[in-house]
């Protein structure tokens, strides 16, 4: 899909994000304000995927799993505005008997999720075992995944790290959210994570970098990743973001991980995003 | 004048073994995961037959049960297998999300269950596990008593589509369900029919309960057993039914009290038809090391106690 379009899609994603979480006066618009250009190309751009007819067994199509599933509004906007389900339930985000669930669920059956996430550090074996079956499956698709920095600080990923490339699981595409802040403050205080990249490398994975708000590099680097798939190495992009891209009070700051803004502050943060595809 | 059958003896989880064989080659989607424990678990059979769908992840087991879970999408059966205690407390975080919660056709098979691990001692011996997976919605539960039975079970799952905790364990004990019987998840066999006590068992406890039955029949009461080998979806109409004819209950497993089979049986008892219960189980203790019978009798879970609760339970009739 061409660049600017694809702008449009994710000026439209930030809006659906900060609407949400103001709704509800609950949510995680930090992560999701910084991921969004990146689910933004995923989605319309990269993934092979069947928005019409979700299918849970994806046979045949690339399967993606949230990781670090906090981040949970920008995946509903863009699973909405990809065509799963109807934007206008984006409205029912962390309300009784939603679909959309304040973490995605498979729960409640909303299509385009195939596994719970919110304890953080699953999605990597998820995604292992999904490539494994598509192996035995003959099927070629891609599984990817997106992962928080702060959420490498979980024993469970470096587990299944070491399976990838000790057992040349070659489909998939992983992604971390390289924003340097969690909860209580930077990565580099809560936990370091010392050098990412040799870390990965030491791990036996492939590792690319890219700015992760940088949409022209983010389509090259995802289309480099999947020319290197098939080669007997798990592949991992390092996405240097800013927690909160997008709206000048919140980018770069912790301190909007998990709150949402205000009525006062919905208004300024909407004057900043281009309404491009209609509020829902 | 009770006859069971001995038909051999043999551990259970060399029922897995074989029934997890078996299930192979029914169903070519059943794949196989374990953390580094083959042997133990009596896997190699599965793994000389179908190296492709066998998966050896390592001493990482919350990877296997992630993974597990991600092996559904697309159709896969996968069997994990691993001590009961690495199955369970190790990564009930992860079964809780990845398996239960988001409803995957997961088999969590489980060796080494309870005291008769024996000489490894408590670090090994989990008493907890039914209890923690019996409170999972979404989980069946399922503790099956012999050899027989077991290697029934492991083929019955893969058929039920739902994560399944199916629990066994390490002794040779005497098998006498049929090799021929037809195990049916969330229904209860009646082994011995009786008008005296209910004696309800699950696992190695079923063997103790018909020693029991013996020991009391000689005494002149009647005893009748049920193998609850499903705890979850428990068989109500055969506890109920059974209690309307003895008017009173023993319940016997292998685990702590606290979150049993017998506090099960109590619930339905409760809501339903208020006779006395004794329970037969661990009582709130770590176990130690020692042989399995040795630890079975220090910590109260043998024929005699079963006796003995059969026996107190009597007099509480009123």
């Amino acid at each position: 899909m061409e660049t600017l379009e694809l702008k449009r899609i994710a000026s439209q994603v930030r809006r659906d994000i900060v609407r949400m979480v103001s709704a509800v006066n609950s949510g995680h618009p930090g992560g999701s304000l910084g991921c969004t250009d990146f689910l933004t190309v995923l989605y319309f751009d990269a993934m092979n995927h069947n928005a019409s007819n979700f299918s849970m067994d994806a046979i045949g199509e690339d399967v993606f799993y949230l990781s670090n599933g906090h981040i949970s509004p920008v995946w509903y906007s863009v699973l909405a505005r990809a065509g799963y389900f109807p934007a206008a339930e984006l409205g029912t985000f962390r309300k009784m008997s939603a679909r959309l669930q304040g973490h995605p669920s498979t729960d409640k059956k909303l299509p385009g999720i195939r596994m719970a996430s919110g304890s953080l550090g699953q999605g990597l074996s998820n995604a292992l075992g999904t490539c494994q079956t598509k192996k035995l499956n003959g099927d070629k698709s891609i599984v990817y995944t997106l992962h928080g920095d702060g959420e490498l600080q979980e024993g469970q990923i470096w587990e299944a790290a070491m399976y990838a490339s000790a057992n040349k699981v070659d489909n998939i595409i992983s992604t971390i959210d390289y924003n340097g802040r969690q909860i209580d403050g930077d990565v580099e205080d809560v936990l370091s994570l010392g050098n990412l990249s040799q870390k990965w490398q030491a791990f036996g994975w492939e590792v690319l970098s890219v700015d992760g708000h940088d949409i022209d590099a983010l389509k090259s680097t995802l289309a480099k990743a999947k020319s290197m798939t098939g080669n007997g190495k798990p592949i991992m992009i390092i996405m240097k973001t800013e927690m909160g891209q997008g709206v000048d009070f919140m980018v770069g700051s912790h301190k909007w991980h998990g709150v949402a803004p205000n009525a006062e502050q919905l208004e300024i943060a909407l004057n900043q995003l281009e309404e491009t595809l209609g509020d829902y | 004048m009770i006859e069971i059958e001995v038909l051999g003896n043999k551990d259970t989880r060399s029922g897995f073994g074989e029934g997890l064989l078996e299930v192979g080659k029914i169903n070519k989607d059943v794949v196989a995961l374990c953390a580094d424990l083959t042997g133990s678990l009596k896997m190699d059979a599965f793994l000389k037959e179908f190296p492709e769908r066998f998966f050896q992840i390592g001493i990482a087991e919350a990877n296997m049960i992630g993974m597990a879970a991600g092996m559904t999408i697309g159709g896969k059966i996968p069997y994990t297998g691993t001590f009961a205690n690495f199955s369970t407390g190790r990564v009930y975080d992860q079964i809780r999300q990845s398996v239960a919660y988001s409803k995957k056709n997961v088999k969590i098979c489980a060796s080494h269950a309870g005291l008769t691990l024996g000489e490894d001692g408590a670090t090994h011996q989990i008493l907890e596990d039914i209890g923690m997976m019996k409170m999972l919605p979404n989980m069946t539960v399922i503790v099956p008593c012999d050899f027989n039975q077991t290697k029934q079970a492991t083929i019955a799952i893969a058929d039920y589509d739902s994560p399944v905790y199916l629990r066994f364990g390490r002794p040779v004990m005497p098998i006498f369900v049929k090799p021929d019987a037809k195990f049916v998840i969330g229904k209860a066999d009646t082994i011995l029919e009786g008008a005296d006590v209910t004696i309800i068992a699950c696992g190695h406890l079923v063997w103790k309960s018909i020693e029991a039955a013996k020991v009391l029949e000689a005494q002149g009461i009647s005893v009748e057993l049920i193998n609850m080998h499903t705890i979850k979806p428990l068989d109500k109409e055969a506890i109920l039914k059974s209690v309307a004819k003895t008017r009173c209950v023993v319940t016997a497993e292998e685990h702590m009290i606290n979150g049993g089979l017998g506090d099960s049986v109590a619930q339905v008892l409760i809501q339903n038809d208020l006779v006395p219960q004794e329970y037969v189980g661990v009582n709130d203790s770590f176990g130690e090391s020692g042989t399995p019978m040795e630890l079975m009798t220090k910590y109260g879970i043998d024929t005699q106690n079963v006796v003995d609760a059969a026996l107190k339970v009597i007099q509480r009739k009123k």
